[in-house]
């Protein structure tokens, strides 16, 4: 079994280093397909190994010994059981079916090559992160989709604002790591280990103020990774990548990190359950704060970036509660279906011409049935409308945060709810339906590739039909993760359903219905709440004004007063010594012989005078 | 009667005469002069001394000195005599190239 997580671990680093090696050729269409058929072998693996631990356990591989100094033992070692299994099966597939898409996406783009291996090094580093036994393998892994993040994000780097959102995502995360290694420095400290058995089965013996402190850095780690308020505003930025990127990384794994280290550091948050409901809280306030910043944008892509910062902060309630398997759970669920919905807005944007305004399209359903029903199937998924894979591990979020007895959360949840349906459904209609917007400026959209549309139909499918294995699914990861039993009675349960379908079909229909009679008046967009919605709540100024600009005076300052002034001057005054004593007795040098001799006599004198007259102190 | 003093002085004058020479003269031939008188000087001083001593060492380095100042003479005048035949004249001041 071992040679299937080799091939499952090392089939994306050696597509992305071949594929590197033509980085700057022109187009060649063997890489792209060469590195989505490694990827796909790499799926394959994973699916095996999915196979493999559902019928004997988890599997342990130790490839070698990494670091060993001292009292520090740090091997390069993996584990694949129910938690990493998962994650390697949503990523590797999410990851093949997004690699064969680019192949469409990226037809025209001259760094073809390029993105491929990105694509491909960004794979490797998520398996890595999910796979290694330790947190250094982790964070290793963290960083390194962090820097695939970066080049992605900054794919077209020739544009200033792609360089930007790739900067500001790479610091905030930078930010957010800092977090994140004081907890991993606490954790040797304390245990003097790194290997998650170790640290998982003595961490209880720990005094709770210090497990408080390391459960609270590790999720300051994950706030910056999974973009949890304050440091959200990273990701709706990050849509100026190609959209694949964003469908990848954005939606469907990298940010998901975050929410795969809170589970699989459940044994820590399981002892410091205040620490867990302030996770909870801070992840609903997530959920409604990004729905309602999604409700009125006119941005495509940015309209899905605020969803999945909502998703992610259900995920998070989940996660803080303690109901780790529904957590994960919503983590695929949603992997499928948002991945789904960027894909869609991938050919929306093809069609459109890189147009990202939705206003600008409308009635597209015509021209692309394909995609308009994808769309509609991931956005009827992500509101959460049964039978579709959304129904099932969101209403279960909700269920958790009533059985807690959190009813302020799941009440914001529920709102949140009721805001996804709504703005899902304002994208779909806007985009597909009403009135043709986009003839007015000349566009003639078209439908995508075949082969794009098909390589999107098994997340089609699957945003249909994921949530029926919940229960296979709960099996197989409760054997690792702590089971989580929602007892609620069973007329209420049905209550709790009904108002939740019943929030998410009003969220529909009122889109529906208001989007089919040309939408909202414009004397709204006046009012302040509207104001406040669409410029984010004022967070990205706030930060530019409050941290930016001190920042940038300081550094400013720094640099003109300290840097020049002081530590320069002194480094040149020390060149500028010898250049002017060198100039003046350079004339020593006349050339004549006599000169010469003559400097000849002073210096034996002085060696004399010194020879007599200096007594070595003894 | 003549002692080591008498001998060191006269080495010193010597010496100071060469090295006055050295530092005044712009003939090449006087310099070679003044070198030879310094050389000697050093020369008076080594015999005084190892007499004085009753130690060899300083005779025979005496001779030593006089077989290389006899060498460096030779080369130094044969240089000496080439430049003489190209430049026609044997002052330093045209013997400057070595301007920094």
């Amino acid at each position: 079994m071992e040679k299937y997580v080799y091939i499952a671990l090392f089939a994306p680093l050696l597509s992305s280093l071949f594929v590197a090696l033509f980085a700057t050729r022109p187009k060649i269409l063997f890489m792209g397909i060469l590195a989505s058929l490694l990827i796909g072998a790499s799926m394959i693996s994973s699916f095996i190994l999915l196979f493999y631990v559902n019928a004997h356990g988890a599997l342990h591989v130790k490839m070698m010994d990494w670091i060993s100094a001292g009292n520090l033992e740090i091997p390069f070692g993996f584990v694949v059981d129910q938690v990493s299994v998962i994650m390697m099966v949503t990523v590797t597939f999410v990851s093949t079916i997004i690699h064969v898409y680019s192949i469409g996406y990226m037809d025209h783009d001259k760094s073809f090559n390029r993105f491929f291996s990105y694509l491909s090094a960004f794979v490797f580093s998520m398996l890595i992160l999910v796979m290694s036994d330790n947190f250094v393998g982790l964070f290793i892994g963290w960083e390194g989709v962090g820097l695939c993040s970066w080049l992605l994000i900054g794919f077209w780097y020739h544009k200033p604002s792609a360089a930007w959102a790739a900067n500001e995502a790479f610091i905030m995360n930078r930010i957010a790591d800092l977090g994140m290694l004081m907890g991993l420095f606490l954790i040797y400290w304390q245990i003097g280990s790194f290997q998650y058995d170790i640290v998982f089965a003595s961490i209880k013996f720990l005094d709770i103020s210090i497990v408080t402190t390391i459960g609270i850095f590790l999720f300051i780690g994950a706030m910056g990774k999974s973009a949890q308020f304050p440091l959200h505003t990273w990701l709706a930025d990050a849509m100026e990548g190609p959209t694949p990127v964003s469908a990848l990384i954005h939606a469907a794994t990298m940010v998901t990190a975050g929410v795969y280290l809170v589970i699989r550091c459940g044994d820590i948050y399981s002892l410091i359950p205040h620490i867990g409901f302030a996770i909870a809280s801070l992840g609903a306030f997530v959920a409604v704060f990004a729905a309602s910043m999604a409700l009125v944008n006119n941005d495509l892509k940015r309209i899905i970036a605020y969803s999945t910062l909502s998703q992610l902060g259900y995920m998070f309630v989940a996660a803080g509660l303690g109901a780790y398997w529904i957590a994960l759970f919503h983590l695929m669920t949603h992997a499928f279906f948002k991945s789904l919905l960027f894909l869609g807005a991938g050919n929306v944007m093809h069609a459109m011409h890189d147009e990202l305004n939705i206003k600008k399209m409308g009635g597209l359903y015509g021209s692309m049935k394909a995609t308009a029903i994808l769309m509609s199937v991931a956005s009827v998924a992500l509101a959460g409308i049964y039978p579709f894979a959304g129904f099932f591990s969101k209403d279960m979020i909700l269920e958790v945060a009533f059985n807690e007895g959190a009813y302020f959360l799941w009440f914001a949840l529920f709102i949140g709810a009721g805001m996804t349906a709504f703005y899902s459904f304002r994208l779909v209609m806007l985009v597909f339906f009403g009135e043709k917007e986009h003839t007015k400026y000349g566009i003639h959209p078209h439908e995508a590739q075949p082969f794009v549309i098909y390589a999107l139909m098994p997340l089609g499918l699957l945003a249909v039909i994921a949530g029926f294995f919940e229960h296979a699914f709960r099996g197989f990861v409760t054997k690792l993760l702590t089971n989580y039993d929602i007892q609620i009675a069973h007329g209420t349960e049905v209550l709790l359903i009904a108002a939740t379908l019943g929030i998410a079909i009003s969220g529909i229909s009122f889109a529906i219905y208001m989007y089919s009679r040309g939408g909202f008046s414009k004397t709204l967009e006046n009012r302040f709440c509207y104001k406040l919605l669409i410029n984010q709540y004022f967070i990205p100024k706030l930060y530019e004004l409050y941290i930016m600009k001190p920042f940038g005076a300081i550094s400013n300052f720094l640099w003109q007063k300290i840097d020049v002034k002081i530590i320069d001057f002194s480094v040149d005054m020390v060149a500028k010594i010898l250049y002017t004593s060198g100039e003046k007795s350079r004339k020593m040098q006349s050339g004549n012989l006599s000169d010469m001799l003559r400097w000849m006599v002073v210096g034996i004198v002085i060696l004399l005078a010194v020879a007599i007259f200096y007594r070595p102190i003894v | 009667m003549i002692t080591l003093t008498h001998y060191l002085v006269l080495s010193g004058i010597l010496f100071s005469i060469g090295l006055a020479g050295v530092m005044r003269r712009t003939n090449l031939l006087m310099l070679f002069f003044s070198t030879e008188i310094l050389l000697n000087a050093v020369n008076v001083g080594f015999v005084a001394v190892s007499k004085y001593y009753g130690d060899l060492t300083g005779q025979m380095f005496a001779f030593f000195i006089i077989a290389v100042a006899a060498s460096e003479a030779a080369v130094g005048l044969g240089l000496l005599i080439l430049w003489y035949k190209r430049n026609g004249s044997v002052d330093l001041t045209s013997l400057q190239m070595m301007k920094g």
